[in-house]
């Protein structure tokens, strides 16, 4: 029985292929041939070569490389025909998902022994996932010949990307390198400011960490409109809008962070005989970074967000926002997907290098040590 | 008293200087047009009536804190509600569907949650992208989500909903599997001595323990969802709702209105959280927690 459980795709896989055969050709229209064949097999070669409990790492070759092979000549196949797909694609399309999970989960299964291993899986099995994302969405768009408008095929939004590399840099570095790094710095800088601040007085803290708490629940995007009408439709306007909504999660986090150190520690500094800025800078402020970080985090995102939306507003005719809106308007998805590619870029590379430079800073805390 | 002394006053205090920095911005950016009207006019007012006339203009730069008040209370409570000038009915039309994307977004989350937690597989390929899909400005997406299904004939409520479930979805994933890992080892031990099956344990352990994860989570998706629901109504041309308030004032510079239709948002957000909280807090409550 749980060899069954454990092969359960294997053996759909096999009745899958099976079935296919009785509906080819792939394409209506187009005679089926040489690939056809391959993918049947190699998807039979996958399956068998799944038939185990414990995969030994040849069966693990095999089963890696069968799927994508089959996904690949179903994909040209599609290509040659848009919109005629019969039965047997989407019978052929669904089995080599299958193999393909089975090899996600073969590979989750791996106990990795050295650090280099379990790193390279710990990457591996995402890009898989993501990999079978962009597979399933330009096959089902090509094969089910989805509109353009609807929903473009990732090729062409990669094309679209290749070509138009100068308007995107524009874009990029009217939205990011001003709007947004600018109000980024200014807006968490003087939340940080207002935070020791409100340490420094208790009677302050008392009275603006619970209004902090609950503007950061509000949705201060709405004021995006108001600062456009204010500062103009340049880069200002959309900078103090993300200074707004930056400002907050930065002084309800600082705040949390600052209350963060234990007494014991607190004790040993007045032992010391070390003064309120001395302990700050050397017990509290350390103490307080991982909260720090978690709102340079939140605020990475969010400061996207607030950039993107106020263009909404009215721009230059350049920015990552305007150009949504605008190709949207001219029902130009491919570069809309490819903005929002940008934007997807841009938003991991941000945060990325304030995880990197977190994990430089809180080298000492427990969930970077690993302890 | 302490509660008084240590919470209230400072409270009351910070708002009130929020509120007397605002009646001085409020002067500052209004003064420039107001001078500039009566040197046309050929006016001389004194220092008081000058300050009274940048607090009563029609169409201010800043609106005063009163000029908002009184826009939103006689939107509020002074119209039909189904007139299309009134707040509560463009709060209401906002309200629908950020319920709507809320409950979706909730229950794709807790199912989202289910399946990581019990497939190795989901675990490891799914959740790296779980979070990277925090890091993207995915609101970037509303405006197309918007004109795209409206060209195939979809408007109205399930656009604006499918983006706030969007947005929502995340936090409760997120909390969820927290949630659903958060009993101890001591705890798991004891559900197997039983002899309890997967489904038991999922049932009797670790759904009630991540009823707290649960209820924190929502209310940050529920805060998120009122977000894209704004957001959602600015690309179909200001017809209803609070963002389209927003966008027909900036259209039109009608900053009374906007700023009220901004008090309306953060009244239904404050509202929406609250109720989340208390609706955590009876819950919690009936299943025996004991108040900390």
């Amino acid at each position: 029985m749980t060899r069954v459980y454990h092969n359960w795709q294997a053996l759909a896989v096999l009745v899958l292929v099976a079935s296919s055969a009785l509906s080819l050709p792939l394409m209506s229209g187009l005679p089926s041939g040489g690939s056809t064949a391959i993918i049947m097999i190699s998807l039979i070669a996958g399956a068998l070569a799944a038939m185990a409990t414990q995969l030994s790492l040849p069966r693990l070759a095999v089963l890696a490389v069968a799927p994508h092979l089959a996904a690949w000549l179903l994909l040209a196949q599609a290509g040659q025909a848009p919109g005629q797909a019969t039965a047997s694609f989407w019978v052929l399309l669904a089995a080599s998902w299958l193999l393909a999970w089975r090899l996600a989960s073969s590979l989750s299964a791996i106990k990795a022994r050295t650090r280099g291993v379990d790193l390279a899986l710990r990457l591996i099995i995402p890009t898989l996932f993501g990999v079978w994302i962009l597979l399933l969405w330009e096959a089902i768009v090509i094969g089910a010949g989805i509109p353009f408008v609807l929903l473009p095929p990732p090729s062409a939004v990669a094309a679209r990307f290749a070509n138009s590399l100068p308007v995107l840099a524009a874009d990029v570095n009217q939205t990011i390198f001003k709007s947004v790094l600018i109000g980024y710095v200014l807006g968490c800088s003087t939340g940080f400011l207002a935070a020791i601040v409100a340490d420094r007085f208790v009677f302050i803290r008392r009275g603006l960490l619970p209004v902090g708490n609950m503007v950061s629940a509000l949705p201060i995007i709405g004021i995006a409109p108001i600062m456009v009408m204010w500062f103009g439709f340049d880069w200002h306007s959309k900078a103090a809008v993300v200074v707004v909504m930056t400002f907050f999660p930065m002084l309800v986090n600082t705040g949390a962070g600052l209350a963060a150190d234990g007494h014991m520690e607190r004790d040993l500094m007045r032992t010391y005989a070390s003064g309120y800025w001395q302990t700050l800078a050397k017990l509290r402020l350390p103490a307080a970074m991982p909260f720090i970080f978690n709102a340079l985090k939140i605020n990475s995102t969010l400061a996207l967000i607030g950039a993107i939306v106020a263009e909404f507003f009215g721009t230059p005719v350049v920015g990552m926002g305007f150009r949504i809106s605008t190709e949207v308007g001219r029902m130009n998805v491919d570069m809309v997907w490819a903005e929002i590619a940008v934007a997807a870029l841009a938003g991991s590379v941000f945060y990325g290098v304030i995880a990197l430079a977190e994990r430089a800073i809180t080298f000492w805390h427990p969930s970077v040590r690993g302890g | 008293m302490d509660r008084f002394r240590d919470k209230i006053i400072p409270v009351l205090t910070i708002l009130m200087g929020i509120v007397i920095a605002w009646y001085i911005g409020a002067y500052a950016l209004n003064a420039p047009f107001q001078r500039d009207l009566d040197r046309r006019a050929g006016e001389t007012p004194t220092t008081y009536e000058f300050v009274v006339k940048t607090m009563t203009q029609p169409k201010p730069t800043l609106p005063a804190p009163h000029q908002v008040a009184s826009n939103f209370f006689e939107n509020t409570f002074l119209r039909k509600v189904s007139s299309a000038r009134s707040l509560v009915y463009h709060a209401g039309v906002t309200l629908a569907s950020t319920l709507s994307g809320f409950a979706l977004g909730t229950l794709l989350g807790i199912l989202i949650a289910v399946g990581i937690v019990h497939v190795t597989t989901l675990d490891r390929s799914l959740m790296p992208w779980i979070i990277t899909s925090q890091t993207i400005p995915i609101l970037a997406l509303a405006p197309m989500i918007i004109v795209v299904l409206a060209a195939v004939g979809i408007t109205g409520l399930i656009p604006k909903a499918l983006i706030s479930t969007y947005l929502s979805f995340f936090p409760v994933a997120v909390g969820m599997v927290k949630g659903l890992r958060s009993p101890e080892t001591m705890h798991l031990d004891l559900m197997h001595t039983y002899n309890a099956s997967k489904a038991e344990t999922f049932w009797k352990l670790r759904l009630p323990a991540s009823v707290p994860f649960l209820f924190a989570s929502m209310k940050v998706a529920v805060a998120a969802s009122l977000v894209g629901a704004i957001i959602g109504e600015l690309p179909t041309g200001a017809v209803a709702g609070i963002g389209a308030k927003l966008l027909s004032g900036s259209y039109y510079s009608q900053t009374i209105d906007m700023f009220s239709a901004l008090v309306a948002g953060a009244v239904v957000a404050a509202l929406l959280v609250t109720l989340v909280g208390v609706a955590g807090k009876l819950v919690e409550r009936a299943m025996g927690a004991r108040p900390a």
